[in-house]
């Protein structure tokens, strides 16, 4: 009994606690609030971009996480977007375009027959811990990528530097590895000598995932490298947060005087696009990417925010595999073609933040032909061209796709009721199939469906990513989806390939381009604008079509 | 006692077993693959292959699980495919976020759910009775993420009284000691950063306590008023007890073994991760951390995921059975 009554006694103590701690808690909150409020009207006289110490801190809201923080071991857009602050490569992309810039390389020269390319690289650079930036780190970086055996490369630790296969055209050893030595001249000069000639190796040598890490940080860390980048960009890093955030700062002995203007770089993940959009307009983060076209509208009408747009680095399209009959006639994928409406895709689905698009490659790009006659919405010549193909009152087909949604394509599902719809006028039926991503790309990869939904984006900015991934014979099976195979096409990618001349690149990109076009594999939909809002208190900070730019000039106004 | 737990302890090796072979088989019977997913769209079979080689994924599944096993059994939860980082190490950051919000959010939700309850049972088919049963009732069917959204529209946005998402203010951010910043932050005698801290826990425990709360407010009123239409109440009535007496004294304690179980289950529930609230207030939680290991096919970080969930379900089950008997002493095991 005694126990009893003191047990009991507890319990009510605890209660009593409780409640005092709930209107603790309710006392608190109205503390609370008052504080913050000071806080913020502190905050909006001084500007939200300045902490305590009067630093200047930039916070990032981005959707999600970056993968590794080792750039070359990753393909992970979210990942490049922070390492390209902090490490660089011997080129970069200027502002707004994939033209090129001297980085760390400050010239180059190119053999006459394009298999020698000379750098001649910044003097007195240093990494941010300290080691010099020389010749000698640039051979390693490149070796540690090409050969799995190298010391560096952590092949066991489960470390793939799958961009740099693509891009040099495999590993040590491999047959299309274009790199076939790398000579340190000197300190400052380095040499690559290729084993064939590449007319995009320069454009590679732009893209953030080829960014020089500090070899002594490759001996420290070992594997751990892809959680301690070291490089010698404008921002050291400081820490990572998983799911969180990544805190970077100022690195001092940048080599461009000046810069960079920030003190600290916040990276914030907030996943949620209508959260983001809230911390933005509450003051809490300066930038957020990835904002949801519709909220375009609200961002434009609200004081303090600007709307920016990156220039379209992508298309969506309906692929129409082209050894399945019917697709395999010429006049019933043209059909196909002038049966869908893309502006009315365009016009529902992107809230305007698209452009129409007739051909596989997006209009910034070298080689884009304008000139090729476009497929405008005309179910009339549709049905005619059905006819003469033989197929007078239409057929049956299967549709496949995944509702993912991808940068080109927001919600691919309205896109294939569509299609479903428009095709369905010119007497086509067509049954819907919807898969997981992976699985889809399967499917897809392996050729069994007939019409499916998918897309492309841009990175390294040049042509032969879309045309010859997408459109060479020898990548059936991997991304030549719609297993199309015109020689003469083949041949015309092969060759500009090769070719060093950008101007002869061009014109050989456009002749393919005007065959691609009458042969008609896809139906290409729109390229699509991505959208992100900045508080207007950010100043210089411009969008890149590769979603990585740097921040190094970045600043506040006031 | 003792030797109970001891036996449920016990018993959790065959259960936390079974959990291992069920997330192995689901793991592995989703179609895609890691390597593929790795090496990006349109990767030769080649490279992919490799890959996989390197990976132990062409294993047999029998051996790929007895070395998870193995691994498992010398306290090894793994490596994550995508970070390539010790799952053990990745996983205490997520989980300490996970449950410094839930308890958190079941202390907002037992506060002011066992109370009203309470209230509601004592001024049955009262105003106040009323308003509280519709409210719970809103709660038990509201929507989390909108519930979520409305919040930080309203105190974040228009408002501006609280932050709109994250565990800290992360232009300042806290030196871990314990992965649980509210307590960091004592140890740091930082008050200022606890209060901050606090401050980032309002929205999100408000909003993940709702459903618990409302559950609970009417598993209180019901139980209550059970346990008040019982002979012995009658008898402290009769004896001139009074009504605060009754209620708290005398009908709460029989009143609270259903709650208790309640709010076992719900405790259990939201350490499991709530990925919608996680979600919208960028909670970086467990239930995000195996929620974006499932969309990269990263097997290790998903089964050792749901393992430590379920291994915190049961012992919160196990904790209590244990309490069970402490409140009513007629409970024998």
């Amino acid at each position: 009994m005694k126990l009893k009554s003191s047990w009991l006694l507890l319990l009510l103590v605890s209660f009593v606690l409780f409640l005092a701690a709930c209107s603790g808690d309710g006392g608190q909150k109205t503390d609370k609030g008052a504080t913050d409020d000071t806080e913020s009207t502190e905050e909006s006289s001084e500007g939200a971009d300045e902490s305590a110490s009067g630093e200047k801190v930039l916070i990032f809201a981005r959707g999600g996480d970056s993968e590794s923080l080792d750039p070359g071991s990753t393909t992970d857009g979210e990942s490049s977007r922070v390492t390209r602050q902090i490490l660089e490569g011997l080129l970069e992309f200027d502002k707004e375009s994939f033209e090129l810039k001297p980085a760390l390389a400050k010239d180059w020269e190119v053999s006459d027959d394009g298999l020698t390319y000379t750098f001649y690289l910044e003097e007195g650079v240093t990494f941010h811990d300290g080691t010099p930036f020389n010749a000698e780190a640039v051979k390693i970086n490149f070796e540690r990528w090409a050969d799995p055996e190298h010391e560096y490369a952590f092949a066991d630790d489960g470390f793939v530097y799958s961009m740099y296969g693509t891009m040099f055209g495999g590993y040590k050893g491999d047959e299309g590895h274009v790199i076939e030595e790398i000579n340190v001249i000197n300190d400052y000069e380095i040499e690559f000598k290729l084993s064939q000639p590449l007319g995009y190796f320069l454009q590679n040598l732009g893209m953030s995932y080829f960014a020089i890490t500090s070899p002594a940080a490759l001996e420290e860390y070992g594997p751990d490298i892809s959680e301690h980048p070291v490089g010698t960009g404008p921002f050291k890093f400081v820490s990572w947060t998983k799911n969180d955030s990544i805190v970077l700062e100022k690195f001092e002995d940048y080599r461009v005087e000046g810069l960079p203007k920030l003190d600290k770089v916040i990276f914030q993940v907030i996943p949620d696009p209508s959260a983001r959009l809230i911390a933005l307009r509450s003051g809490e983060v300066d930038i957020m990417d990835d904002l949801n076209p519709d909220d375009a509208a609200v961002v434009e009408g609200e004081d303090g925010l600007t709307l920016l747009t990156r220039a379209e680095n992508n298309f969506g399209y309906v692929g129409m595999n082209t050894e399945k009959p019917p697709l395999d006639k010429k006049e019933v994928r043209q059909a196909i073609r002038y049966a869908i409406d893309k502006q009315a895709i365009a016009d529902a689905l992107y809230a305007g933040y698209a452009t129409t698009s007739k051909n596989p490659l997006p209009p910034v790009y070298l080689g884009y032909n304008d000139d090729v006659e476009d497929y405008e919405y005309n179910p009339e010549k549709a049905k005619e061209l059905l006819a003469e193909a033989g197929y007078p009152d239409g057929f049956d087909i299967e549709l496949v796709m995944s509702p993912t949604s991808r940068p080109y394509m927001p919600d691919p599902k309205t896109v294939a009721e569509i299609v479903q719809n428009n095709l369905a006028e010119i007497g086509i039926n067509v049954t819907i199939s919807s898969h997981e991503w992976a699985p889809y790309l399967e499917l897809t990869q392996n050729g069994e469906t007939e019409l499916f939904i998918l897309g492309w984006s841009g990175t390294n900015g040049d042509p032969d990513y879309f045309l010859s991934s997408l459109l060479h014979s020898s990548n059936k099976g991997s991304s030549n989806y719609t297993y199309y195979e015109n020689p003469e096409v083949d041949d015309l990618l092969d060759r500009a390939k090769r070719a060093v001349d950008q101007d002869e690149r061009a014109d050989l990109y456009s002749q393919a381009l005007e065959i691609i076009n009458e042969d008609s594999p896809m139906v290409t939909l729109v390229h699509s604008t991505p959208v992100l809002a900045i508080s207007d208190n950010v100043i210089n900070y411009v969008p890149h079509p590769s979603t990585s730019e740097s921040l190094a000039e970045v600043d506040f106004a006031n | 006692m003792f030797a109970y737990v001891m036996r449920r302890l016990l018993m959790l090796i065959p259960v936390l077993f079974g959990m291992t072979l069920i997330t192995f088989s689901i793991v592995h019977l989703i179609p895609g693959n890691p390597a593929k997913v790795i090496l990006g769209e349109g990767a030769p079979a080649q490279a992919i292959a490799d890959l996989e080689e390197r990976m132990g994924l062409n294993e047999p599944l029998y051996v790929q699980y007895g070395n998870y096993i193995m691994g498992l059994l010398q306290g090894d939860l793994g490596t994550s495919l995508k970070s390539k980082g010790e799952i053990a190490q990745e996983i205490w950051p997520h989980l300490a976020a996970t449950m410094e919000l839930t308890f958190f959010a079941m202390l907002f939700a037992v506060i002011i759910g066992v109370n009203a309850g309470i209230i509601s049972a004592w001024k049955q088919n009262s105003w106040f009775d009323f308003l509280a049963m519709v409210f719970a009732l809103i709660g038990v069917s509201m929507p989390v993420f909108w519930l979520a959204l409305m919040e930080q529209w309203i105190f974040a946005q228009e408002l501006g009284w609280l932050p709109a998402y994250g565990r800290q203010d992360s232009r300042d951010p806290i030196a871990e000691i314990t992965g649980f910043y509210v307590l960091d932050s004592l140890i740091h005698l930082d008050f200022e950063r606890t209060i901050t801290i606090l401050k980032h826990l309002v929205l999100p425990s408000i909003a993940l306590g709702t459903i618990p709360m409302a559950i609970i407010a009417r598993m209180t009123r019901s139980s209550m008023l059970e346990v008040m239409k019982s002979d012995y109440i009658r008898t402290v009535r009769a004896k001139g007890g009074g009504q605060f007496l009754v209620i708290y004294k005398h009908a709460l304690k029989n009143a609270t073994i259903p709650v208790l179980t309640v709010i076992g289950l719900q405790t259990g529930v939201l350490l499991g991760g709530a990925i919608l609230t996680e979600t919208i207030f960028s909670w970086p939680g467990i239930g995000r951390y195996v929620y974006e290991a499932i969309s990269f096919r990263d097997y290790p970080v998903i089964q050792s995921g749901i393992l430590v969930i379920a291994f915190m379900f049961v012992i919160i089950n196990l904790i209590v059975d244990i309490l069970y008997k402490k409140i009513d002493p007629r409970i024998k095991y």
